[in-house]
């Protein structure tokens, strides 16, 4: 299994990269590349739920980025307003595909609904367990598809991916209240749902 | 003394990490007595580190390598078509 997670350049050859980019370096462009095509393959993923289009995320995302360097300005890390741009493209796969639906991040349901936990039961001990690799990555996925739009993205940025609550804001446009309200959702959402999979079953049902 | 629905509502910053200590303490004394929030509070906390901790949605190599080639080509061509500032 892959290990190596590069996030957000702290690196400081990461700006000479990008200098060498803007000036037509495609070598160093590529460097740019290999350091967060996982990261984000993995976003476009999340958001569009399409392979397809997630493919599609990644190419358009670089291109625009290698296309519009001259703006990148520096003040904010490349990582940032890289995931910006590939946010934009995947947010803008997704309202293409459903276009019957509207889809919108900033749509607010200012609702209580699904904040309150029902479910209370612990989890066993170490729920990963319980399933095989395979199995466990369809779970992880079936239950974050269903949540909103809105929600998963935040999830996915902020948990998943390690950006902070003021870079995700700036990314997706929301206020920070807004951002931490979808977060706290989306994760007692999430809990809720996988608590169906990870409880812990006492007293035996034949099943672990 | 604060209430699970106050609780929940500063899970976020509590799990960030990212509230004053004595909001902390007041939520560490919900947390000694209510059992339920203590559970609610663990598994949201093994949630996001189950998320975390298994990468969904992997680039497979030999995509990757394809989708590198690709975009590499693309912009090569883009900027040969167009006149480049050299500012």
């Amino acid at each position: 299994m892959e290990t190596i997670q590069k996030k957000a350049g702290e690196d400081t050859s990461e700006l000479g990269l990008v200098q060498a980019a803007k000036g037509g370096d495609l070598e160093a462009f590529s460097e740019l590349v290999k350091r967060y095509d996982r990261n984000i393959f993995r976003i476009a993923q999340h958001i569009t739920h399409n392979e397809e289009d997630a493919q599609d995320v990644v190419q358009d995302a670089f291109l625009k980025a290698y296309q519009n360097l001259e703006q990148f300005q520096g003040n904010s890390k490349f990582y940032t307003w890289l995931v910006r741009i590939a946010v934009n493209e995947a947010l803008m796969k997704l309202r293409k595909r459903r276009s019957d639906k509207t889809v919108s991040i900033d749509e607010d349901v200012e609702t209580e609904e699904g904040t309150m936990p029902r479910e209370v039961a612990d989890w066993s001990p170490n729920p990963e367990q319980l399933y095989g690799q395979s199995e466990l990555g369809d779970i992880l996925k079936k239950t974050i598809q269903g949540l909103p739009p809105g929600f998963r993205t935040v999830f996915v940025l902020r948990d998943v991916e390690g950006l902070s609550t003021e870079e995700t804001a700036e990314m997706l446009g929301l206020s920070i209240p807004a951002v931490k309200s979808r977060l706290l959702r989306a994760r007692l959402q999430l809990r809720e749902r996988l608590a169906k999979y990870f409880k812990s079953k006492r007293g035996g049902d034949g099943q672990p | 003394m604060i209430k699970c629905k106050e609780f929940l509502k500063e899970l976020t910053d509590y799990l960030d990490g990212t509230i004053s200590v004595s909001v902390r303490e007041e939520l560490e004394e919900h947390l000694h007595w209510c059992h339920e929030c203590h559970v609610v509070m663990n598994t949201t906390k093994k949630t996001i580190e189950i998320y975390r901790d298994n990468q969904i949605f992997e680039l497979p190599e030999p995509l990757r390598n394809k989708l590198h080639d690709a975009i590499i080509s693309k912009c090569k061509h883009s900027k040969s078509g167009k006149t480049r500032s050299s500012s």
